[in-house]
């Protein structure tokens, strides 16, 4: 089962949430922790496990052979990002621009062009007993998040409970990330920012036609907007998670918070219970 | 003209709500929220939108299942995995265009996508330029160069003294595209652990890209070890720390109240909030 944990806003307590999650079930579960917020890639400050396996990941970048070369410009005509341009008898590549979609190679008349591989990020893996943590880092600099993304997601071991930290926002790298999961949990504030951007959440699942339940971290702040529209919305509210300092002093030192308080393991236990039982009833319905 | 933007690596660390703030305490500007995937900023400003603006951007396959002959070539080919069963999944599809290029019966057409809208917006604090790209689209980078362009544009017209560019998380597309050719940054960060190693990278964007940098330290006393921890690495890396701002429910009722911090309140964050903006605004006059 492969369970993602997005927000649309940042700093809501995905990490807090994907990590608790992995380690609680870890107990009597093979699982995979992928960190797929592969811009700013935190579980393992809270899981702090020792990477063993680090594989640089590379996106393919064209690169033309001159001696081949007859500057027909068709490269640069089925190239859709611009990332090639011929002018008399030059090739430019941008390889900031370029996909790596491999249209110009496949149809350059003369086979001038093979592809090289750009590094763009490592994926990198570590262990403890049960638990197996995949995370991706994009380098820093680089601008296109999704084929760190990919490499990460192709290690999913379907034996395993799955559970995918996911980036904040609703664009390419957020569905890049969560398309394929069979639940989605929803991690948000009770404040106009985490209402909002939660709305913007509910409809990429939607979308996606992946279903979801929403947590509500730091209950006892702001208001009960949130409760209002997940009941509006018919949208389970399966955990709530107090206003707590010590819950966010634990985070801040790298606590995650089932070993900073155990009492909330059975908890995260019932969450993926919950889970579970509504995946069922959803099989059994269709 | 001087343009800031704010950033941070990790979501929730108080970027808008200092925007906000600026608003209120900057005289002559003009406001833009680059995070157009998860836009809050309007919230706290309650504008009145004067111009929006349908945002084309991208193409996305369609293949004609009359002119299909299901010899399968562009699946083999695209590297997306967007094609299966003879039919695109549009929220896969990067819009590279190589299946149109390559199917032998011409069945494929690359249809143009609407992408998201941009707005610009009258507030008592000035004009707001923002943006709400549409949900699984691609291009936020290019929905951001839009907001940025229509900011510099008003600055321009109306002669104000600074663009103040509220922008997204992480360090990819939509930060870099936040990013480039602004005069500061400043990195709003939090004292945990996730919020100091996403601090790193976002410091390592704006090196990359030759932005200058100043860093706030929000929630400083939920973890005084990490905020002299940041301290020292900035003071290490000799860069400023332009202000620490107290952990305080109070910027939260004030998101619940639709206000401004400094509107709302007379205590010790809104001073803090006062000297951030007195040393930000020193800097960029630099």
């Amino acid at each position: 089962m492969i369970i993602s944990v997005a927000s649309g806003k940042g700093g809501t307590g995905k990490t807090l949430v994907a990590t608790s999650l992995a380690i609680s079930l870890s107990a009597n579960h093979r699982v995979q922790l992928l960190d797929c917020d592969v811009e700013e890639p935190n579980a393992n400050i809270l899981l702090r496990l020792a990477i063993t396996h680090s594989q640089p990941v590379y996106v393919p970048i064209p690169s033309v052979d001159e001696a081949k070369c007859t500057y027909c410009g068709k490269c640069a005509e089925v190239c859709a990002y611009n990332a090639i341009a011929v002018i008399k008898k030059k090739v430019l590549i941008f390889p900031e621009l370029c996909h790596g979609c491999g249209a110009c190679s496949y149809l350059c008349p003369e086979s001038a062009i093979t592809e090289k591989g750009k590094e763009v990020g490592v994926f990198e893996t570590g262990d403890s007993e049960n638990l197996r943590l995949i995370q991706g880092r994009l380098n820093v600099g680089e601008a296109m998040a999704p084929p760190v993304i990919r490499a990460v997601k192709k290690h999913i071991d379907c034996g395993s409970v799955v559970i995918i930290d996911i980036p904040p926002g609703t664009s390419c790298p957020v569905i890049e990330a969560v398309k394929g999961s069979d639940f989605c949990l929803l991690v948000t504030e009770p404040t106009p920012f985490g209402l909002n951007d939660l709305s913007l959440a509910v409809e990429v699942v939607r979308e996606l036609d992946i279903p979801s339940g929403v947590i509500i971290n730091r209950v006892g702040l702001g208001s009960d907007e949130v409760e209002q529209y997940c009941h509006r919305e018919e949208i389970p509210v399966m955990l709530r998670i107090p206003l707590d300092r010590d819950i966010a002093t634990h985070y801040s030192r790298g606590i995650a918070l089932v070993e900073g308080m155990p009492r909330w393991r059975q908890e995260f236990v019932s969450l993926f219970q919950d889970i579970e039982g509504m995946l069922a009833a959803d099989a059994r319905e269709k | 003209m001087k343009e800031m933007v704010v950033l941070s690596g990790k979501g929730g660390t108080g970027k808008t709500s200092i925007v906000a703030c600026f608003a209120s305490l900057a005289r002559s500007k003009v406001l833009a929220d680059c995070d157009v995937d998860a836009a809050d900023l309007h919230l706290l400003l309650t504008p009145n939108v004067r111009e929006d603006k349908e945002f084309w951007s991208g193409r996305v396959a369609f293949i004609d299942e009359e002119k299909c002959t299901e010899c399968g070539l562009c699946q083999e080919l695209c590297r997306f995995g967007a094609i299966s069963d003879f039919k695109v999944d549009p929220v896969s599809c990067e819009g590279c265009g190589f299946c149109y290029q390559v199917c032998p019966t011409d069945a494929i057409t690359m249809n143009d996508s609407m992408s998201g809208h941009s707005f610009i917006s009258k507030t008592k604090y000035g004009y707001l330029c923002h943006a709400r790209l549409g949900i699984a689209q691609e291009n936020s980078g290019k929905l951001v160069a839009l907001v940025r362009q229509n900011a510099k544009l008003i600055a321009e017209r109306e002669n104000l003294d600074y663009i103040i560019t509220d922008g997204p998380p992480g360090i990819g597309c939509p930060v870099i595209s936040s990013l480039s050719g602004a005069n500061l940054a400043l990195l709003v960060t939090e004292p945990t652990l996730s919020g100091i190693h996403d601090l790193e990278r976002v410091i390592g964007v704006c090196r990359h890209f030759g932005v200058p940098v100043s860093v706030c330290v929000n929630k400083c006393d939920l973890n005084e070890d990490n905020t002299s921890a940041i301290e020292s690495y900035c003071g290490k890396e000799g860069i400023e720390v332009a202000a620490k701002i107290s952990f305080d429910n109070v910027i939260t009722e004030a998101i619940v109240e639709g206000l401004p911090v400094v509107e709302y309140s007379e205590g010790k964050v809104t001073h803090q909030i006062r000297e951030l903006w007195q040393a930000v605004s020193a800097k960029l006059e630099e």
